[in-house]
C-alpha cells in the first residue's frame, strides 16, 4: 500500500467547513469518498468455530451523505459499525477512512484516528456520570492534546450548537434522556471529525426525545457533515437520504430515500 | 496526554469513590505509621540503652565475678560466684601492674531497710572506695563525699542518692541527718547528683558508705566485692587498661584464660550486647510492620482490579475517544501510585504524631528520622506502583469493542 500524499492534518483539523473541502484524490477528478469499504471481511474465531459476520462489503460514503445502516439483529451491522468505527479491523479487505487506509493500522494509530476523524454518538450515551456535561465533552479534546483553556471554549461551543448552552455544568444524572444524548452528539462534535457515527442513538430515547434527536442530525447534515447512523427502526431510517441494507454479512439494499422530508 | 491532565483524571477516579479511596489508603497508611513507629521505638531504645551504659561512667571497665562450679558439676550463672575480693581490689590498684587504669572502685551492695526522719525505705547499701564519684562520673550536689581517712577509719558516714533522699527527708536536706540502717547509725554527709536509671538500676537510689564500714557493719567482714569499677587514662588506653587488668586478675588468681573466674568487660561492649538486643527486636517489630505494610499494598491491587472490571465501560469509552493503551496503563498507575503516595504521606504524618505523643503515653523514647520518613514516602510509592502494574495492563489491553460491550 502506498501512501496517499494528500492527506496532511491540515485538511481536516481546520474549522468546520464540512461542504468546503475541495478533498482530491490521486486521479484528482473526484472528490475524496469519506468511507471507501472494498470487499471488507470480518472473521470472528471462537475456538474451531469461526464465525463469518461480514463477508465481502462494499460500500463508498461521500462527503456530505446522511446514510442509514439498517438489518436486523446479527446481521452484521454492529460488526460493520464497529469497523467504520476503526474499534476493529477488518479480516479482509481495504477500508479507507478520508482517503486513509486504516486496514492494518495497529491499537496506538486507530486510537488516533477514531479520535481525529470519527464522533461516536452510542445508544447508552456513555457519558462519565462523575461529570459536568462539558468536561464530558471536552474528553475527546484531552486525549487530542488541546491545551485546558482551548478544550472549554471548544466544549462550550459544541454545547451551544447542540441547544444546551444553559446546561454546561449539570452532570448527566441530572439531564434527560434526550439532553444526554444530545452531550454526546456534542461530544461527537468537538473535534470536527471526518464522519459522525451513531450506534442505535435513538435505541434509548422515547419518542419526543427521539425526534429531538434525530433533528439535530438533519441539522448536522444540512451543514454538511457526514452522518452514519446505524439503527434497526424503519422509521429512523427514512430520516436519512441513503438507505443500506445488511442482511448476512453482505449488503442487499442500497437506495436513496426518495419520499424523505428533506426541502 | 500531558502528566497534568494524566494527573487530573487519577485525581478525579479517586474522589469520585471517596470512601473505597480511604479505606484503601488507610492500609498503606496503617503499614507505613506502623514500619515508622515500630522501628522508631527500637531505635529509641536503642539509644536509651547507650545512653544508660555511657551514663555508668566514662572510659569504664568492670570486672565482675565468672560463673561458679559446685562439687557437682552443676554451674551457677555469671556473677553467681564470690570470687572477687578486696584483694583483686588491691592488686588493680597498683600502678605498676596496671599503668593504665586511672582509679579504682570495687563495690559490694546489700539491700537494708533505712529508717530514718521517721520514715522507713528499703535501698541499697554500696560500700566502696573515695574513687568511686571519679570512676562513676558523679558528683555530690550538696555536702561532700567521704574522704581517704573516713575510708581507713571506717567512719560511719553516708552518701545518699536523690531518690533516697526525697523518700525519707523530702525536701529537706539530709546533710547532717542520721540513717538508721540496721541498727548501725550513719551520718549523711552528702547527697549525689541526680544520674537517672541506667542498666544497674535506679542510681538515685543508693546509700553509699566507705567499703570499711561496710565491711565492719554489713559483711561480717567478709572480703568479697560484688564487682570492681576501674576508669582507663583515656580512650586510647582502655584497650592496653582492659589487658591490663585482665592479665593483672589471672596472675593473682593462678588461672589460665580458659578458667578464668571473672569476666572484663568495657563500656564499649555492654553497649554492643545490650543494643544488640534491642536491635533484633527492632527487626522483628520492624518485620511485622512491614507485613502491614505488605497487606496494605495487596489491598492497592484489589481496588485497583475492582474498579479497572467496574469501568469497563469507561475504560471502553476512553479508547474510543482515542485513548491509547498507553495513555490508559499511564491513567491506572497514577491512580495506583497516588493512593500509595497519599497513604504514604499521611502514614508519615502519623507515624511523626505518634513519635511525639507515644514517648509521653509510654515513656519510651521513639527515634525519628528524615531518612526513614523519605524512605517510606518511597515505599509506600513504589508498593502503588507495583499494586497498579496488574491492572493497569489489563485496562490497557481491554479491547474497545468488548468494553463498549459490556454492560
Amino acid at each position: 500500500m502506498t501512501e496517499l500524499p494528500l492527506y496532511g492534518d491540515d485538511l481536516f483539523d481546520g474549522p468546520a467547513q464540512p461542504g468546503g473541502h475541495a478533498a482530491t484524490t490521486t486521479a484528482g477528478s473526484r472528490p475524496t469518498p469519506i468511507l471507501e469499504l472494498v470487499d471488507v471481511g470480518k472473521a470472528y474465531r471462537s475456538g474451531s468455530l469461526a464465525v463469518d459476520a461480514l463477508r465481502g462489503v462494499d460500500l463508498t460514503v461521500e462527503e456530505g451523505e446522511y446514510v442509514a445502516v439498517m438489518g436486523p439483529s446479527g446481521s452484521g451491522k454492529s460488526t460493520l459499525m464497529h469497523i467504520l468505527g476503526c474499534l476493529d479491523v477488518p479480516s479482509g479487505g481495504r477500508y479507507r477512512l478520508a482517503g486513509e487506509d486504516v486496514s492494518d493500522m495497529e491499537e496506538r494509530q486507530l486510537a488516533d484516528i477514531r479520535n481525529r476523524r470519527i464522533g461516536f454518538v452510542f445508544q447508552q450515551f456513555n457519558l462519565l456520570p462523575a461529570m459536568p456535561a462539558w468536561r464530558n465533552v471536552e474528553l475527546p479534546l484531552v486525549y487530542a492534546g488541546v491545551p485546558r483553556a482551548e478544550r472549554r471554549a471548544r466544549a462550550l461551543e459544541a454545547l451551544g450548537r447542540v441547544g444546551l448552552s444553559e446546561r454546561v455544568d449539570h452532570r448527566p444524572g441530572e439531564l434527560s434522556g434526550g439532553q444526554q444524548q444530545r452531550v454526546s452528539v456534542a461530544r461527537a462534535l468537538v473535534t470536527d471529525p471526518s464522519l459522525i457515527l451513531a450506534d442505535e442513538p435513538t435505541g434509548n430515547l422515547d419518542s419526543v426525545s427521539t425526534t429531538d434527536v434525530l433533528g439535530l442530525f438533519r441539522e448536522l447534515h444540512e451543514q454538511g457533515r457526514t452522518v452514519v447512523l446505524i439503527t434497526h427502526e424503519p422509521d429512523v431510517a427514512l430520516q436519512a437520504e441513503r438507505v443500506i441494507h445488511i442482511l448476512d454479512g453482505r449488503v442487499v439494499d442500497d437506495q436513496l430515500v426518495t419520499g424523505g422530508t428533506r426541502p | 496526554m500531558t502528566w497534568t491532565e494524566t494527573l487530573r483524571t487519577a485525581y478525579d477516579a479517586i474522589r469520585t469513590r471517596r470512601m473505597r479511596s480511604a479505606l484503601t489508603v488507610l492500609g498503606i497508611l496503617i503499614g507505613i505509621a506502623a514500619v515508622m513507629l515500630t522501628v522508631g521505638l527500637g531505635q529509641g531504645a536503642q539509644a536509651q540503652v547507650a545512653n544508660q551504659i555511657n551514663a555508668l561512667g566514662s572510659n569504664l571497665l568492670i570486672v565482675t565475678p565468672g560463673s561458679s562450679t559446685q562439687v557437682g558439676g552443676v554451674r551457677g550463672g555469671r556473677g553467681s560466684a564470690t570470687t572477687l575480693t578486696t584483694a583483686d581490689a588491691a592488686v588493680l590498684s597498683n600502678r605498676q601492674v596496671v599503668p593504665d587504669v586511672a582509679a579504682v572502685a570495687p563495690v559490694s551492695t546489700s539491700s537494708q531497710s533505712v529508717v530514718a526522719n521517721g520514715q522507713n525505705w528499703t535501698t541499697s547499701i554500696v560500700g566502696t572506695t573515695p574513687q568511686w564519684p571519679a570512676v562513676r562520673a558523679r558528683s555530690t550536689d550538696t555536702g561532700r563525699f567521704f574522704s581517704p581517712s573516713e575510708m581507713s577509719a571506717a567512719a560511719p558516714v553516708a552518701v545518699i542518692g536523690s531518690t533516697t533522699a526525697q523518700q525519707l527527708f523530702g525536701v529537706r536536706s539530709p546533710v547532717g541527718e542520721t540513717l538508721s540502717v540496721g541498727g548501725v547509725q550513719l551520718t549523711v554527709i552528702g547527697e549525689l547528683n541526680t544520674a537517672g536509671s541506667t542498666v544497674g538500676g535506679d542510681q538515685d537510689d543508693q546509700v553509699v558508705i566507705p567499703a570499711t564500714t561496710f565491711a565492719d557493719d554489713f559483711s561480717a567482714g567478709g572480703t568479697s566485692v560484688s564487682s570492681i569499677y576501674l576508669e582507663a587514662a583515656s580512650q586510647q588506653d582502655l584497650s592496653a587498661a582492659y589487658q591490663e587488668t585482665s592479665n593483672a586478675m589471672l596472675t593473682s588468681h593462678g588461672v589460665t584464660p580458659a578458667a578464668a573466674d571473672f569476666q572484663v568487660s568495657s563500656q564499649a561492649s555492654l553497649v554492643q550486647t545490650a543494643t544488640s538486643t534491642a536491635r533484633t527486636l527492632t527487626v522483628l517489630l520492624g518485620g511485622i510492620a512491614a507485613i502491614s505494610l505488605l497487606v496494605g499494598g495487596i489491598g492497592v491491587m484489589n481496588i485497583m482490579l475492582v474498579s479497572v472490571t467496574e469501568r469497563v465501560r469507561e475504560i471502553g469509552l476512553r479508547k474510543a475517544l482515542g485513548a491509547t493503551p498507553r495513555v490508559i496503563l499511564r491513567q491506572f498507575l497514577t491512580e495506583a501510585s497516588l493512593l500509595g503516595l497519599v497513604g504514604g504521606v499521611l502514614g508519615v504524618g502519623l507515624g511523626v504524631a505518634g513519635a511525639l505523643t507515644l514517648p509521653q503515653l509510654l515513656g519510651q523514647p521513639v527515634a525519628l528520622s528524615a531518612t526513614a520518613a523519605l524512605g517510606a514516602l518511597a515505599v509506600s510509592l513504589v508498593i502503588g506502583v507495583a499494586a497498579g502494574v496488574y491492572p493497569a495492563n489489563r485496562a490497557a489491553r481491554l479491547a474497545p469493542i468488548d468494553a463498549l460491550r459490556s454492560e
